[in-house]
């Protein structure tokens, strides 16, 4: 058994969302407002206590205003991790060691987004001309070709890994299916009732060959909170705590932004193995004792990648877990079963971390039984993030 | 616009026609088609070349399929022809609170080719009606219709999808006043790269017709993309290595949308490993998409891609 500091200190007691949408009619700071209340009327925690916020870059919303529109009076912490969806597990690991520590004692992890009514993110784009932003400078070897969105970004891997691997373009389309099937039965999902065929997704029309317009996640509008402190509080409190029993970021070999292409092999996930590692550290539990997994489908491609990193299938053998459907309905490892966010919604991975708070409560739309733990990851293709969620010590 | 989307199920599918042609197929209309389109193909216009191509007379450019069926300018049909209107579902959207159009686009596929004398038809049915969408335009449905085209032997000769957007415009922001309409809109350029101090030798090199790579001074490796100091040495100093551009493909997108101006789609891109074993994305040209291999040898070449911007770009090349 691990002895790791942080393990089982810090509890999940709340969570909160807005529905999601493609045109939620309200800005961003009303969402986030939205979704941390009710996060915290779950939790039975009065906003006057929180004195921390946490998020990630690309949200809007500074953590001073939200802070002080839910009523909030002293914020002694607050932090922002960088690279977008691949942070979206990190301010709970932010928020764990801040409670861990006594730095913060009620800490509220917050994403709020218009990402379909406003700014979208795959349009392609620069912000700056600014020649000392790397970001923008590092553009250059892209743009001026035309490779300009996440997806084409993520096409790059995904044609490499099908032409090194057994897998096809089917094994893409497996991914959506199984989420598409989930979010048929989640009556929050945005393709709630919708499920989809194997052929349906064959038949999509290309968006960045090899990736079909079903691979690719929505685009949503909505926010997600949620509500960490101590897991000594945790126990007096409105809900089933639910512990944080490992919490990780990563970034590894030669990292990159979205374009790590200059590695040995683009088959892998280095980021996301080490995240696997420390995760697996820090619980003491390995990928036999997870029940279900809410893995990062922005694109479905890198979800073979994952299955392999964290051990549930051998490096370059998803297709066959897949092909097996052990990620479905029923299997050994049922795989989003919000629907993930090919099917519920895009908040940014946050709703996705909300997902395995259900169900580790047992309140899931599609509650998979028995559930003792569950991992989480957050963006691919990215310096990215995970963690492990379990019901009790 | 009304609160709830109204429901629309009523003009899905069915089966309106025959919408007929004015004219059978002749040559002053191909000749006008090609004439516009600069198409000299001489199986457009010239019997003997038809023939020698397999064909029994003159053919009409595939292309030309909408064209046959055409309404004339009072938009009255020919005799014989269905006078109802295939978009009814437009106008009904009208009444309900969609006044505004786009057309967003249209496929053709063609079964077999016309030829000079065929006298064509079509039948048209409203093959699918979106939900209620919202776009930056306004909110509506997407509207597409499945035209089928048939010859004087009732044989398919190809099909159209036409699909339309209905929609209610958003309200327009009343604050923001209309720009100066001074000069004419800026053309959409590619994004010009960023240079700085330690990327600049590259477009320099690009510009100069000639790839260049940084190479480390201290433990002489290569790197791409440049930064200024070596991740194995650290070491600060380096210096531009012109390189053979010749490489392989490593990996490769066929980007298809969205359509980002001014490029062509599909858009070929590739990640190309050099002979040198360094790593760069550039755009494949002189290959089909159908054709493009990871493995593939390549060949770097230089293009002034607009006027005054050049860029590197890669060409399959024979091996040996």
């Amino acid at each position: 058994m691990s002895d790791h500091f942080l393990r089982d200190k810090a509890a999940i007691v709340g969570v909160g969302a807005t529905e999601f949408s493609k045109q939620s009619g309200r800005t961003e700071i009303q969402l986030g407002v939205e979704a941390i209340l009710a996060a915290l009327a779950d939790a039975g925690i009065d906003p006057v206590e929180v004195d921390g916020m946490a998020t990630y870059t690309m949200d809007n919303n500074p953590e001073i205003e939200l802070h002080r529109l839910i009523g909030g009076r002293a914020l002694r912490f607050f932090s922002r991790a960088h690279y977008g969806g691949g942070a979206a597990c990190a301010p709970v690991m932010h928020a764990a060691m801040a409670v861990a520590t006594g730095v913060a004692d009620v800490v509220v992890v917050y994403r709020a987004m218009n990402e379909r009514s406003g700014f979208r993110f795959g349009q392609g784009g620069l912000m700056t001309e600014d020649p000392n932003a790397f970001e923008t400078v590092d553009f250059g070897w892209y743009f001026p070709h035309g490779l300009m969105t996440p997806a084409s970004w993520i096409a790059m891997f995904a044609q490499r890994y099908l032409h090194e691997t057994d897998a096809t373009t089917e094994d893409f389309g497996r991914v959506a299916v199984g989420g598409r099937d989930f979010a048929s039965t989640n009556p929050k999902a945005w393709f709630y009732q919708q499920a989809i065929t194997l052929e349906e997704h064959q038949a999509a029309r290309w968006i960045a060959e090899p990736l079909r317009l079903l691979d690719c996640c929505q685009e949503s509008d909505g926010a997600v909170a949620m509500v960490i402190t101590s897991a000594e509080r945790a126990k007096d409190l409105k809900q089933r705590p639910v512990l944080v029993r490992g919490a990780s970021q990563g970034a590894a070999d030669d990292q990159r932004m979205m374009t790590s292409f200059y590695r040995k092999s683009l088959t892998g996930l280095p980021e996301m193995g080490e995240v696997a590692r420390n995760l697996y550290a820090m619980s003491g539990l390995g990928p036999g004792d997870m029940q279900a997994a809410v893995l990062y489908d922005h694109f479905s491609p890198f979800v073979l990648p994952q299955l392999e990193e964290f051990g549930f299938a051998e490096r370059g053998r998803a297709c066959d877990f897949l092909r097996e459907g052990h990620h479905l309905r029923g299997g050994k490892l049922p795989v989003n079963p919000h629907g993930g966010q090919l099917g519920e919604a895009y908040i940014h991975g946050l709703n996705g971390v909300a997902e395995a708070v259900r169900q580790v409560r047992g309140e899931a739309a599609n509650q998979v039984p028995g559930l003792e733990h569950i991992l989480v990851t957050a963006g691919t293709g990215v310096p990215t993030s995970g963690l492990i969620l379990g019901g009790h010590a | 616009m009304s609160e709830a989307p109204p429901d629309l199920s009523a003009f899905l599918g069915g089966d309106r026609g025959p919408y007929r042609s004015w004219d059978a197929v002749n040559r002053p209309m191909i000749r006008h088609w090609c004439e516009a389109l600069g198409d000299d193909n001489p199986v457009y216009r010239d019997a003997a070349a038809a023939r020698a191509a397999g064909f029994d007379g003159i053919v009409a450019p595939p292309t030309m399929l909408q064209a046959w069926t055409m309404r004339g300018y009072r938009e009255q049909r020919p005799p014989g022809s269905d006078n109802s209107d295939p978009f009814a579902v437009l106008a009904a959207l009208e009444e309900l609170g969609y006044p505004a159009v786009v057309a967003v686009n249209c496929e053709q596929e063609y079964q077999q080719y016309v030829i000079e004398g065929d006298s064509l038809y079509y039948r048209s049915t409203i093959e699918s009606i979106s939900e209620e969408k919202s776009t930056a335009l306004g909110t509506g449905f997407f509207v597409t219709e499945l035209s089928t085209y048939y010859n004087q032997r009732d044989e398919v000769v190809g099909t159209m999808r036409f699909r339309v957007f209905k929609f209610a415009p958003h309200p327009r922001d009343e604050v923001a006043a209309p720009a100066e309409a001074s000069s004419a809109p800026p053309a959409v350029r590619r994004m010009r790269p960023v240079r700085n101090q330690d990327t600049k030798f590259f477009w320099e090199g690009v510009e100069a017709g000639e790839l260049r790579v940084q190479r480390c001074e201290g433990c002489h490796t290569l790197r791409h993309p440049p930064s200024p100091a070596c991740p194995h040495c650290q070491s600060l100093d380096w210096a531009p290595q012109a390189v053979s551009g010749r490489g392989q493909v490593y990996s490769f997108v066929v980007m298809h949308y969205p359509e980002i101006p001014p490029f062509d789609y599909p858009n070929l891109i590739a990640l190309v490993e050099l002979e040198e074993g360094t790593r760069l994305v550039s755009n494949l040209v002189g290959v089909s998409r159908h054709e493009v291999r990871i493995g593939m040898p390549v060949q770097v070449e230089f293009a002034e891609v607009e006027p005054g911007f050049h860029l590197h770009r890669f060409r399959p090349r024979e091996q040996g």
